[in-house]
């Protein structure tokens, strides 16, 4: 038995929750809002967080690793925040298989920054009874905090590690790959409990068939409120946050272009000196 | 090159249910990743990307609106309106592959066949284990297959069929092939005439322009012999072909819209990126009336397939319906593609862009399934009650 179900005295052996933030279609158009707070996404369509399509498999697949090799059962369970744009990308999460679904909906959740996120997570999943493994995508593709999962970690007091490249099970929890920076991988052993951020391209997410689309209707999604979660009102949505965004716009463009005269020879001489001394790149 | 952005000035998102959103994305994602970057090649080689089909089993996109105790995905007509849309903003050759495979081979063993017939094929059809095709027309009779000369003769227990069909879909890769022909009493009956069965040989059709990614056939039946369990028990006369036509062209009518999508958003782009006179192309005023007009059908067209796909759901369909839908939204795909062919300049006119390439395909689906014309005149005699077809 995983140390997690052990602790926490489940019958299931390694659980594992995912958390799927739904994201404007990265393939929209986007236009800046009136207030110049937020892109205008009410008429967008939303779909899940990429690398967090990424983490749902990844957690599909080590749950189908362990049940093969251990023969106990694994469960993958998906959460999301937020109203119906949430529902469906958990029912997305069902159809790719997971087993059931948490979904955090309330008036009050609106707005809000990664701390707040994170601390709902964090009590969400100890209202359900603990995890072995809480996985999220490396960063969202809207906002790209990429600090949601970590600091869920720190909140409940796991061990964590960012940007995981693989991950398999062994006898003391898990054993991740991270991607360091210069191409290095670093490999770690991680006790469980832990959370995982998943990097992009670590697999092949599947897709969600029609018949796991049919047999996901099937499946349980609990809702949760506010009041549900343990939480004061000024500890979520906008009122919670630490960070409150004052202005979104679009870069201007600035093309400054000079042209170098002169024969070739000379011509780079003088690139080499604007870059060395005005663009201080080399 | 990316998939279309969904594209719904009229919200009609919202009145889908969040299975039907999750079938079109799961769609939307497999024809972004694994069809169009290969269509192209496959389109100018003039092949059928066959290794596409076990993954299109896998999904369930086979005869999805068929019921789950044969091996189908048991979706509703909106689901599978959707699935078609977002194979044919691929290739409508792929859509014809499913077309034929689901609407006109399991299809009609599911409505006129055995039970033993529908046990013994819908469950490998919907696996992509084996492949279908449907053989109406002929050399000599299109439009009007009510004259088709092939002929099932009685013998001994057996049928004897001799024939020609020509226009196949899917004729040389086929496993089975739903044949109609005439029996001796001149009664249309349909056969499963199975692959390998003695003086049963398909060959291609050459020199196509137009659905290059499909492989369209000849089938000929020179004296094959087909057992009585073959014989498809319950799809006596002619209406039997035309009701599996009647489901095909309902695919169709969402198709036309998935073609036009692709060919709009790919235009969209081009027009805002393009500078001429010193300005993107899209700000002129010619170019936005053409990019009005194309969205302004696109809308229509996508209410008009919701609408059909609810009454199909509600047992409600006529064909008369279905037949103003195929002819209007395959209509749009056309012009959506012509227009946006001529916003692109000579751009339009490579494979490196979508839009020839619907273009030329859409041609097809404009004559296939009853030609433009002959819904004229199936909706000409539903108004008037005066049929004008001879
Ligand atoms: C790529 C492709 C794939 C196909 N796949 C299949 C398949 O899988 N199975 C199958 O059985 N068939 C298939 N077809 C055949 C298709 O259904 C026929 O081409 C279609 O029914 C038209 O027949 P036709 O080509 O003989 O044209 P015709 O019937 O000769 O028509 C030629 C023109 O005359 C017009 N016309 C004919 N009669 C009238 C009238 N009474 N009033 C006004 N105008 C009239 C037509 O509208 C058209 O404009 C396929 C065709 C194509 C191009």
């Amino acid at each position: 038995m995983s140390p997690g179900a052990a602790a926490s005295g489940r019958d299931t052996l390694m659980k594992v929750i995912v958390c799927l933030r739904p994201v404007p279609d990265p393939a929209s158009r986007l236009f800046v809002n009136e207030d110049r707070t937020w892109i205008k996404d009410a008429e967008l369509s939303f779909v899940t967080n990429e690398a967090d399509t990424h983490a749902c498999e990844a957690a599909l697949e080590l749950c189908e690793r362990v049940s093969a090799s251990r023969s106990e059962a694994g469960e993958v369970v998906v959460l999301s925040i937020g109203r119906d744009r949430a529902a469906r990308v958990l029912r997305e999460g069902l159809a790719m298989g997971a087993a059931r679904a948490i979904h955090l909906a309330d008036d009050d959740f609106e707005g809000g920054d990664e701390y707040v996120r994170a601390r709902m997570i964090a009590r969400a999943v100890e209202k359900d009874g603990g995890a072995d493994v809480l996985l999220t995508g490396v960063q969202s593709d809207d906002l790209g905090g990429g600090v949601t999962g970590v600091m869920a970690a720190e909140l409940l007091g796991w061990a964590h590690a960012s940007v995981v490249v693989g991950v398999n099970a062994v006898e003391a929890g898990l054993r991740a790959r991270r991607e360091l920076e210069g191409g290095l991988i670093e490999t770690l052993e991680l006790a469980t409990p832990c959370v995982l951020t998943i990097q992009l391209g670590i697999n092949q997410p599947r897709y969600a068939t029609l018949r796991g689309i049919m047999a996901a209707k099937k499946k349980e999604m609990k809702t949760w409120s506010r009041g549900d979660l343990g939480m004061a009102a000024g500890d979520v949505g906008s009122e919670g946050a630490l960070c409150q965004v004052t202005e979104v716009r679009v870069p201007e463009r600035d093309h400054r272009v000079q042209m170098l005269s002169g024969s070739p020879a000379e011509a780079a001489a003088r690139l080499v000196e604007k870059l060395r001394l005005e663009a201080k790149v080399i | 090159m990316p998939s279309h952005r969904g594209i719904d000035f009229y919200h009609i998102e919202e009145l889908l249910t969040d299975e039907e959103r999750l079938v079109r994305d799961t769609v939307r994602r497999f024809v972004r990743d694994r069809v169009l970057p290969t269509i192209d090649d496959h389109f100018e080689a003039g092949t059928f990307p066959a290794d596409l089909v076990p993954e299109m089993a896998e999904l369930g996109l086979l005869g999805a609106n068929l019921p789950e105790r044969y091996g189908c995905a048991g979706m509703n007509n909106v689901a599978y309106g959707l699935i078609m849309q977002e194979l044919e903003a691929g290739d409508s050759g792929l859509r014809s592959f499913a077309s034929v495979q689901g609407a006109l081979v399991m299809h009609p063993i599911f409505a006129y066949g055995s039970e033993e017939q529908k046990q013994r094929w819908i469950p490998r059809l919907a696996r992509g284990e084996a492949i279908g095709c449907f053989g109406l027309t002929e050399p000599d009779h299109g439009s009007d297959p009510g004259g088709m000369e092939t002929r099932a003769r009685a013998s001994g227990g057996a049928w004897v069929l001799n024939g020609t069909k020509r226009w196949i879909t899917n004729g040389s890769i086929a496993d089975i092939a739903i044949v109609w022909a005439r029996d001796d009493s001149g009664d249309v009956q349909g056969f499963i005439v199975e692959r390998g069965m003695p003086g049963f040989t398909a060959s291609d059709i050459r020199k196509k322009l137009s659905l290059r990614a499909s492989v369209t056939s000849d089938l000929i039946l020179d004296d094959v012999e087909v057992p009585e369990s073959n014989r498809l028990p319950e799809g006596r006369g002619l209406r039997s072909p035309l009701g599996c036509l009647d489901q095909a062209r309902y695919g169709i009518a969402w198709g036309g819209i998935g073609a036009a999508m692709a060919c709009y958003d790919c235009v969209v782009d081009y027009a805002l990126g393009r500078t001429q006179f010193g300005k993107p192309i899209a700000s002129f005023q010619l170019v936005q009336e053409k990019l009005a007009h194309i969205l302004t059908e696109i809308t229509k067209g996508q209410l008009l397939a919701w609408r059909l796909g609810k009454l199909k759901d509600d047992g409600r369909l006529h064909f008369t319906q279905t037949s103003l839908a195929k002819r209007n939204n395959v209509r749009v795909g056309l012009e959506a593609a012509r227009l946006a062919r001529d916003l692109m300049g000579a751009n339009g006119i490579t494979l490196e862009y979508p839009v020839f390439r619907h273009l030329v395909n859409m041609e097809s689906v404009y004559t296939y399934e009853g030609t433009d014309h002959m819904h004229t005149l199936i909706l000409g005699e539903a108004i008037t009650g005066i049929p004008a077809y001879r």
